[in-house]
């Protein structure tokens, strides 16, 4: 991602519009000292390597085999994940809402796009775009059916709108058949999508 | 402001389609977007709610026809514009051609990378005790800036409950327009959905909102 060139079969030596004026772009802030392309570089690899969803699916694993964590994880996110010495830092203002029985927790923002990137990288194309931003904070259900699931239809949704600077993490539940499974194990099963309350962790061979 | 950005309850726009083993970036320009306003950002060009207003105000028919990094792109060039950091000029030569503007931070190098990946905290010390409590109902205002603010139209003039008190945090609506960071009391503000949306909406759905004081009255 660092080159500028690149030499690909289906590669155009016409650049679109827009990639040149990013060049440009790039090139003013470079020639007024702004910013340095190399340290554009190191953010991007480190954006492509460090953040992601296996540190959110790590989180969620320790909290479904350690009880402690998991009380002091719904207490305050930010503090109990800072505990976890392997999970990439994390910043303030970290919610993690607990999916039971009776509550099925969703995460939007509805006004731009804010989404805990440290816990789950950076947000897909879908959780940015109109249709998701417009409808699921009134039709959660029927955005949910656009995911290929359901949910019981006496089930609470609550839908978490991040209009401020708090970040929200779903913490799914557990699926059945995964008694006595390691964390590692269980962080395998995790989805970025169980954690934003657009899908289900469920186990191989276990029911749903 | 009233912006399509704010779309909360908006029909029309369709079906959600999740892109299988979606790529982080589409595009490398997507990737050097991502990085410049996130590092021009931490030089103190601009905060994150400044950064929020210039997409906002994008006229409405390139905000819903341009891709999530074409926004941001589109965002910074008008802001560093406005800002002083470049001339309308340079952006047309692709060149710069006038001495720099002294940034507040100074220049992002590789020693400033660390500290934009990890975000640092919009809590600040509160001038006054908060307002509202855990369990307090409260009647969003009806208002409408015409500047940067984080209350969305869906939840304006209706009534909800304060379920959690986050502290005091970094005003939005002042710090977007460099009027200060003004830090305010947010709480999460919860809603029934027929609240929202009427007797017909959802009987089981719950939505909340994160909300400063300054859009709360007493209810």
């Amino acid at each position: 991602m660092s080159e500028h060139h690149h030499d690909h079969d289906h590669d155009h030596s016409e650049l679109s519009d827009t990639e040149l004026r990013v060049r440009a772009l790039e090139t003013i802030l470079t020639e007024k000292g702004y910013i340095d392309p190399a340290a554009l570089d190191a953010m991007i690899q480190a954006y492509e390597t460090k953040i992601g969803p296996h540190n959110g699916a790590l989180v969620v694993a320790k909290a479904w085999t350690d009880p402690a964590f998991k009380e002091a994880l719904l207490a305050d996110g930010s503090a109990a994940v800072g505990t976890l010495g392997h999970v990439s830092r994390t910043g303030d203002h970290l919610v993690v809402v607990e999916n039971t029985p009776e509550r099925h927790n969703m995460v939007v923002c509805t006004l731009c796009s804010c989404y805990p990137w440290e816990m789950l990288g950076l947000p897909p194309v879908w959780y940015k775009a109109a249709p998701y931003r417009s409808r699921a904070v009134k039709d959660p259900r029927g955005v949910l059916a656009d995911f290929g699931f359901t949910i019981p239809k006496d089930t609470e949704i609550r839908v978490w709108d991040s209009t401020a600077e708090t970040r929200f993490l779903v913490l799914p539940m557990r699926p059945a058949g995964t008694e006595g499974w390691s964390e590692e194990q269980l962080a395998e099963l995790v989805t970025r999508d169980s954690m934003i309350g657009t899908g289900l962790v469920t186990a191989p061979g276990a029911p749903s | 402001m009233n912006g399509v950005h704010d779309m909360g309850g908006m029909d029309g726009f369709g079906k959600v389609e999740p892109e299988p083993n979606e790529p982080m970036f589409h595009a490398e320009w997507e990737a050097r977007v991502l990085a410049m306003v996130r590092a021009m950002g931490a030089t103190g060009a601009f905060n994150i709610d400044a950064s929020r207003f210039y997409r906002e105000t994008l006229p409405p028919e390139v905000y819903l026809s341009s891709s999530y990094y074409k926004k941001w792109f589109l965002g910074l060039e008008d802001m560093l514009v406005e800002r002083g950091f470049l001339a309308a000029d340079e952006v047309k030569a692709g060149h710069a051609s006038a001495p720099p503007k002294p940034l507040k931070r100074g220049s992002f190098t590789t020693n400033s990378v660390d500290r934009v990946l990890t975000r640092g905290s919009f809590t600040r010390p509160a001038s006054a005790p908060a307002a509202f409590a855990i369990g307090d109902r409260v009647r969003m205002k009806n208002i409408h800036p015409t500047t940067h603010t984080r209350l969305p139209r869906y939840v304006r003039g209706h009534v909800g409950v304060i379920e959690r008190i986050h502290g005091a945090h970094v005003y939005p609506d002042t710090a977007a327009h460099d009027q200060g960071e003004n830090p305010q009391w947010l709480y999460t503000v919860v809603f029934d959905g027929a609240e929202l949306w009427g007797a017909d909406g959802d009987p089981t759905l719950k939505v909340s909102v994160e909300a400063f004081e300054p859009y709360l009255d007493p209810a």
